[in-house]
């Protein structure tokens, strides 16, 4: 249902979240808010809202080795990214949109913004859709992005990284997020990784795993997401 | 039990429209959402909610995505998706501002009803762009609707002189009407933006 009465939600935690200005992050400065939020006792957040849309998802949505091909497979290293989205009291978030975009193994976009001089790759979109399953658990099949340069600074390079799209069950809970790729040195110069809270970085960093990879086919990454979530379990009526 | 840390919030980045809003830039992927809220046998009285997004210096972003969700004309939001095929209301549209001549979401849809006396009609809309580390949240009101306005409890919690950014002007004709919305991001007209 689109209203039910909602349990509380936590806050946004801004210990977790990038604040809106990052001088390091050239375009934040003219494009972040100045004034402090505007705080509401109504429970706005807690609003459950529903959000339609899967119904139009395609058989291969999720699988953007094979979701643009033309004439054959992309390039690149193929990789499977998978992980559960829950909520902050470790519940699944089931049925729920998860929406990915990246660049190519070359490390170029198919917007037509990119003018970055690496080749496109006519077998490859980077654009993918599933819903989470009973466990809150979804599964993408792509290609590695490659790295990229971006004007923020001199020689500076986007780490390779998969942006998400979440909405999950409440007005609160939507969350866009970029995952990273473990062990990458470019995280290090990155003024948008560098901007999240310390402590909260680590959390947008997939794990290899070799139980995901399989053989002969494609490395796994494990990317885990935490919505805000009730503070309690809801009653069930 | 041990609350688990929220997932930080990214930028959408410049070039998300081939991801979460292809068709409206005429990539080869089925949108899964559109710039049209209410179509055309949704019950209400059709308007077209339009506007720029604003970055400090004034000028117009040309890659902001914006997301609104609202109650149908009677007031309720859509519940099932068998009741958006029934009635045309899908109650949430995705719109870039990259397509326009002039950068401006354009958005169909229907003037909402409300759920109660101290409520006054509007449209939440969720704003993303490159640059933006965090994604807002600002509502959307009706400047004919002075008097719901008055009695509207999240309105009554905005400052008084800076109630004005959330309401959008009507213009247009009477047979289709047009709202305009400004949001900007810095300045003296700073969008009124909540911590929900």
């Amino acid at each position: 249902m689109s209203e039910t009465a909602a349990p509380f939600l936590d806050p946004r935690d801004w210990d977790a979240h990038p604040p809106y200005i990052h001088p390091g992050y050239k375009s934040s400065i003219l494009r972040g808010p100045t004034q402090p939020l505007v705080p509401l006792k109504e429970r706005l957040k807690d609003r459950r809202v529903a959000v339609y849309g899967a119904q139009n998802l395609g058989q291969l949505d999720h699988d953007l080795t094979r979701n643009a091909a033309k004439n054959g497979e992309p390039l690149g290293e193929r990789i499977i990214v998978t992980g559960r989205v829950l909520d902050e009291g470790g519940r699944p978030v089931r049925n729920t949109l998860v929406e990915i975009w990246q660049a190519n193994a070359a490390g170029r976009y198919v917007h037509k913004a990119d003018q970055h001089d690496a080749p496109l790759d006519q077998n490859f979109l980077g654009a993918g859709r599933c819903l989470t399953d009973e466990n809150g658990r979804y599964r993408f099949l792509t290609v590695k992005p490659g790295a990229y340069p971006w004007g923020n600074h001199l020689n500076a390079w986007r780490p390779n990284h998969i942006h998400f799209s979440l909405f999950g069950d409440y007005f609160g809970s939507r969350l866009v997020t970029q995952m990273y790729f473990p062990g990458d040195p470019l995280l290090a110069f990155d003024p948008i990784f560098q901007g999240t809270p310390e402590a909260a970085r680590e959390r947008l960093i997939s794990t290899f795993s070799m139980d995901v990879t399989e053989e002969g086919y494609a490395l796994g990454y494990v990317f885990d997401i935490v919505l805000r979530g009730p503070q309690q379990t809801p009653t069930e009526a | 039990m041990t609350r688990l840390k929220q997932t930080p919030s990214q930028t959408v980045g410049p070039y998300f429209a081939y991801g979460l809003a292809p068709e409206q830039y005429n990539f080869e992927l089925k949108s899964l959402f559109s710039p049209t809220i209410a179509g055309p046998d949704a019950a209400g009285e059709h308007v077209t909610v339009l506007g720029n997004v604003y970055d400090g210096n004034g000028q117009p972003v040309s890659d902001a995505l914006i997301e609104m969700i609202q109650r149908n004309a009677d007031g309720r939001y859509v519940s099932t998706q068998q009741e958006v095929e029934d009635t045309g209301f899908r109650g949430f549209a995705r719109v870039g501002t990259g397509t326009d001549s002039k950068f401006r979401f354009i958005v169909e849809t229907v003037k909402p009803g409300v759920a109660g006396p101290n409520e006054a009609p509007h449209i939440d809309v969720i704003v993303l762009m490159r640059g933006m580390l965090v994604h807002a949240f600002t509502r959307i009101y009706f400047d004919d609707e002075a008097e719901a306005n008055a009695r509207d409890t999240v309105l009554a919690q905005v400052p008084a002189e800076r109630r004005a950014t959330l309401v959008a002007k009507r213009e247009g004709s009477a047979s289709r009407p047009v709202y305009r919305f400004e949001i900007h991001t810095q300045g003296p007209n700073e969008t009124v933006f909540f911590d929900v």
